[in-house]
């Protein structure tokens, strides 16, 4: 690896300081499953500083309260998420994605923050957080601002982040009564894989009917892709199968994918049907439980 | 070019401290800087799980670690694994159960499986693959390793029982 510096930053007002100076030669370090292994492969010469985020307390934050909902810090690692028993009783959606992320060691250290600010189109926890309408919390030089999720990356590896700015956490509304989401994502293997696709999906029900719903795709588009059209055609609509298939067929043609080693664009397109029926019935059944 | 970095952490229940250069991964310092060789190099980039170590209670790969994030943290490398000149009954039970051929994985195997039996005394089979999948062997199938630590958990229970 080329040379770097390193700097542990123990304020967010410290670290957006440093980014604001250094521009695109800085970069954040949460769980480095991907910074280092960029900074490593080549992909990365012009960053010469690494900003470690984790000393700072805002980044390390998991708040969790019936009323305000879900509070975590960008910093915090995947296995912080699943071992929470009133975050993983409250968000099963989440838990389906931060204990997929890679393997035992890889949730040791990976963060859903990271994960977000990495903008892969395939990253599996992005469709997740859209689901459940997710917000992200950025500090900058000029200030606060909150971006939903589904408006967070701009392009693969883009994000909507401004010179000096950092994500400091990601907010998720309290879960409503009769209200369930699940993260489904198809791999060749059992675990330790890229999606081919991947379907985040939430629904809130009332007596049987749905009141609302949210659809998200990975790996089917420059972005994560927040498919607002499949989720209100199930507005008002019975919760069965029948309906389900209505919004899965959407999502398939939402889905705009490209033919790569991983998938072709027809496959990736009928995988996008099959997660996010087979998603929506599992978030129904969590609804009907909840 | 700024110099190196002082770092104090506590390796298998030492106080350590080391040099290193903020670019240098936590794996090369263990090995290169520190000589504790029983961790491994594999791939490099997190997927094969040959380097695995504990640091601060959770298995990680150091190779996805730099050196200087280790200030202040407590680590168990394989080397911390044995009593002395006695075997773990994890290490014990790889051996007896066959479950190396080459040997490069087998440290990472054992301290994920450390971890696994610490947090979880009584795995099943299922819990198990998943805790290890992040450790990949290429000669003995899994099968014999799985079988290793279903008896380490065994004779650990029968132990404290």
């Amino acid at each position: 690896m080329h040379w770097i510096d390193y700097v542990n930053p123990h304020s967010v007002r410290e670290a957006t300081e440093l980014l604001a100076e250094h521009g695109e030669s800085a970069r954040i370090l949460a769980g480095g499953t991907d910074l280092l292994v960029l900074l490593r492969g080549g992909t990365m010469d012009n960053v010469n500083l690494v900003v470690d985020g984790k000393s700072i307390p805002e980044l390390n934050e998991v708040t969790y309260d019936p009323q305000a909902g879900l509070t975590l810090g960008a910093a915090v690692p995947c296995y912080k998420i699943y071992n929470n028993q009133a975050v993983a009783h409250a968000y099963p959606g989440l838990i389906d994605t931060a204990s997929l992320i890679g393997g035992t060691q890889i949730q040791g250290r990976a963060t859903l923050g990271g994960n977000l600010c990495n903008a892969a189109p395939s990253g599996d926890s992005i469709p997740a957080m859209i689901a459940l309408s997710g917000v992200a919390n950025i500090a900058g030089p000029s200030g606060n601002r909150s971006v939903p999720v589904e408006d967070f990356c701009t392009a693969p590896r883009q994000t909507v982040l401004k010179r000096g700015e950092m994500l400091v956490s990601l907010h998720f509304p309290p879960p409503v009564p009769n209200s369930g989401a699940r993260y489904l994502r198809f791999i060749p293997r059992n675990e330790m894989d890229i999606a081919v696709a991947g379907a985040g999906v939430s629904v809130v029900l009332d007596n049987g009917t749905i009141k609302s719903a949210r659809v998200s795709l990975a790996s089917v588009a420059p972005t994560p892709l927040f498919v607002k059209e499949a989720g209100e055609a199930l507005v008002g609509m019975p919760a069965t199968e029948e309906s389900v298939r209505i919004a899965s067929g959407l999502a398939r043609d939402a889905a705009r994918p490209i033919t790569d080693m991983r998938g072709t664009i027809e496959y990736r397109k009928h995988l996008c049907e099959v997660l996010t029926r087979r998603a929506l019935l599992t978030a129904i059944e969590r609804a009907k439980e909840a | 070019m700024p110099g190196k970095t002082y770092v104090q952490a506590t390796i298998n229940g030492e106080h350590t401290d080391f040099l290193c250069e903020p670019r240098q991964s936590l794996l090369e310092v263990l090995r290169d800087v520190i000589g504790l060789t029983g961790t491994k190099e594999g791939c490099n980039d997190g997927n094969c799980g040959a380097c695995t170590i504990i640091l601060d209670g959770r298995i990680v790969t150091p190779c996805l670690v730099l050196a200087v994030e280790a200030e202040g943290k407590e680590m168990t490398t394989i080397e911390g694994i044995a009593n002395g000149s006695t075997l773990h009954p994890i290490q014990q039970s790889f051996l007896e159960n066959a479950a190396l051929q080459c040997g490069i994985c087998t440290p990472g195997f054992i301290v994920a499986t450390k971890a696994l039996l610490d947090e979880n005394p009584n795995p099943t089979e299922y819990e198990i693959r998943f805790w290890l999948a992040n450790n990949l062997c290429r000669c003995t199938g899994y099968d014999k390793i799985i079988r290793a630590v279903q008896d380490a958990a065994t004779t650990m229970q029968e132990a404290k029982a």
